[in-house]
């Protein structure tokens, strides 16, 4: 049904393009409506840039270290001051934006290629398949999160790229749960059968049914997860099991704060407020968009 | 209902038995020479020999896992490679710091959660109800290990109310206790008070809405009576579920937490073992761990059923 819509559109370029704009018009004014979430998914933009354009705004060197500026206050030269190593604090903010998008990011996106397919399968065939994937997903799950990851942390040795890979893994079975789940509620759903009767293979059902189905469930997860995976970064970098120093990562900046809160409070402001702000917008832009996508409230 | 308990604790079994095989290959993954960590830097190629015999670890690796399941359903986990004593009497002596942290972090959070959750349901889509979704979100996304950082900072080294860290035993010393484990108390609970009122929320609207309670009103109770007698006892029975399946995330955040405060309890054991990579205790820590989790997330089912006859058929299983 998908395919024929855009069939139209190609031969009907004018009443393709007046479509495509009142659709948007209409998704833009379901989103102002919604205020707190346009805010979120502003600042989670602006992260985003801030992610891909690190070397360009960061005003200093987030590895550079200054001996005659050890631990100095925010001043006009450092906005949010300098670190025990005398290095520029809004610098190794800046760069730390880039090492936590890419563990939340790249995380949840290891969890979803592993977890949805996985999820598709069993809840698709039933049967044994289904029985082990769940089996296996229950002694997965029955490891706290955090507690999973470093495990695995452990296993692989500490690095941004292993702390990505066991947040991933430890996130995993969440999917491969939720994906289930749904598919079980759409298989038997008529659309599906519709699908059948025309004679689509398992794969075209899974893949171009099923699957488009149950993608804005998935995505609000994402979201949900995302800000999670930020957070178990942190907290591995903040325990010394995720990104190693000197690497400015949010969580790493914090534990070398811990030391310094009488003389430098700042150095364990900035890290945790971006932290905070980041997850904190995420979640008010996962709302908005489990809501917008709710088709009850056109 | 017996025939379900059945259910649930074969189905544990089978997840337990998983779990155990999961824990021991992954310590088997952990990059080291086990052999080396217990003998030392200064050991030769004979002392390495000599402890590869003592420990069976030249055993091939499923009579390894079988010998270790063996002792563990006998309650024997071995002894940590450092201290020498046995990972039970490490655990015993650690966990029940842990639980207190734990039992004074729920209190905390329901302590916060049920009030403000049943006014913001009761109040819906007032400024109360903004607010009390505002703060919940908050709670949400805070991460709680900066939260603690900042909490010393500002009770410790501004105010210097409260000590930053420390802990004395309650049996020695109940005031000093109480007052160190306010903090670890209140970041730990902070997630979990977020979760349980937007759970207390949720289901107190949707009892708001049922039928008994418009019949309550309409036989002339008071709001007051209405919600708290017939309103909070159904509304409650999800928050009770959902405290159930939060146990794993307190586990975690316990883990940072004592981090954080120097609380000396099981989650700081847990990465001290990792750190010193003593692989007896890092084995047996996690396999209490995800055991403890299974069991009460049995319990949790359970007591759910028990609390909800309505769904105390076989459909609970396949829910799941």
């Amino acid at each position: 049904m998908r395919g024929d819509g855009t069939a139209v559109a190609s031969s009907l370029p004018t009443v393709g393009t007046r479509d495509a704009t009142t659709t948007l018009q209409r998704a833009w004014r379901r989103a102002a409506r919604r205020p707190p979430a346009l805010a979120g998914a502003t600042v989670v933009i602006l992260y985003v840039l801030l992610a891909l354009g690190a070397p360009w705004i960061a005003p200093d060197d987030p590895l550079r270290t200054d001996w005659g500026q050890i631990r100095k206050a925010p001043s006009a030269a450092h906005p949010l001051g300098t670190d025990d190593l005398g290095r520029d604090v809004l610098s190794r903010v800046i760069w730390g934006t880039r090492i936590s998008m890419q563990a939340g990011v790249f995380s949840i996106l290891l969890a979803i290629v592993v977890g949805v397919p996985a999820g598709l399968v069993a809840g698709f065939y039933r049967g044994t398949f289904d029985q082990i994937i769940m089996r296996l997903t229950d002694a997965w799950l029955s490891f706290p999160f955090l507690i999973l990851a470093i495990g695995l942390v452990t296993i692989l040795g500490s690095s941004l790229t292993n702390a990505t890979l066991a947040i991933g893994v430890a996130a995993t079975p969440t999917y491969i749960r939720l994906t289930r789940g749904l598919v079980l509620g759409s298989r038997e759903e008529d659309f599906v059968q519709g699908a059948r009767a025309l004679g689509a293979g398992d794969l075209r059902v899974m893949g171009r049914h099923i699957l488009p189905n149950i993608a804005s469930a998935l995505l609000v997860q994402a979201t949900v997860s995302i800000p999670g995976a930020i957070i178990a970064e942190a907290i591995l970098s903040f325990l010394g099991l995720g990104v190693q120093p000197p690497s400015p990562s949010w969580g790493t900046m914090l534990n070398a704060a811990q030391q310094f809160l009488e003389s430098a409070p700042w150095m364990a402001w900035w890290p945790g407020l971006a932290i905070f702000s980041l997850t904190l917008s995420f979640n008010l832009a996962g709302d908005g968009l489990r809501d917008w996508l709710d088709p009850k409230d056109y | 209902m017996l025939e379900y308990v059945i259910q649930r604790l074969a189905i544990s079994a089978v997840t337990l038995a998983v779990i155990s095989l999961i824990v021991f290959t992954g310590v088997r993954l952990i990059p080291g020479d086990p052999a080396r960590v217990m003998a030392g830097t200064e050991a030769d190629a004979a002392g390495l020999e000599e402890i590869r015999q003592k420990y069976g670890l030249n055993d091939p690796i499923a009579a390894q896992y079988l010998r270790w399941v063996g002792l563990a359903l006998r309650g024997d986990l071995g002894e940590s490679i450092r201290t020498r004593e046995t990972v039970i009497k490490t655990v015993s002596r650690k966990l029940p710091i842990t639980m207190e942290l734990a039992c004074l972090s729920i209190l905390v959070a329901l302590a916060i959660a049920i009030p403000v959750g049943v006014l913001s349901a009761v109040r819906r889509n007032t400024v109360w109800d903004y607010v009390a979704n505002g703060l919940s979100l908050c709670g949400l996304s805070v991460p709680s290990f900066w939260l603690g950082i900042m909490l010393i900072l500002f009770f410790s080294v501004r105010l210097g109310w409260l000590p930053a860290s420390g802990f004395v035993s309650f049996v020695e010393n109940p005031a000093g206790n109480l007052t160190r484990m306010l903090m670890p108390a209140f970041v730990l609970g902070t997630t979990l008070a977020a979760v349980l009122m937007r759970q207390t929320r949720n289901s107190m609207i949707e009892v708001l809405t049922a039928d008994y309670i418009r019949t309550a009103y309409s036989k002339g109770l008071a709001g007051r009576a209405v919600i708290f007698r017939h309103a909070i006892r159904n509304g409650l029975i999800p928050v009770v579920t959902i405290l159930g399946l939060q146990m794993g995330a307190l586990m975690g955040g316990a883990v940072v937490t004592e981090q954080i405060f120097v609380v000396p309890g099981f989650g700081r054991l847990i990465v001290d073992s990792v750190f010193t990579r003593d692989y007896p205790l890092v084995q047996g820590v996690v396999l209490i761990t995800a055991s403890a989790y299974v069991l009460i997330n049995v319990l949790v089912d359970v007591s759910y059923s028990l609390l909800n006859p309505r769904i105390r058929i076989k459909g609970a299983v396949n829910a799941r």
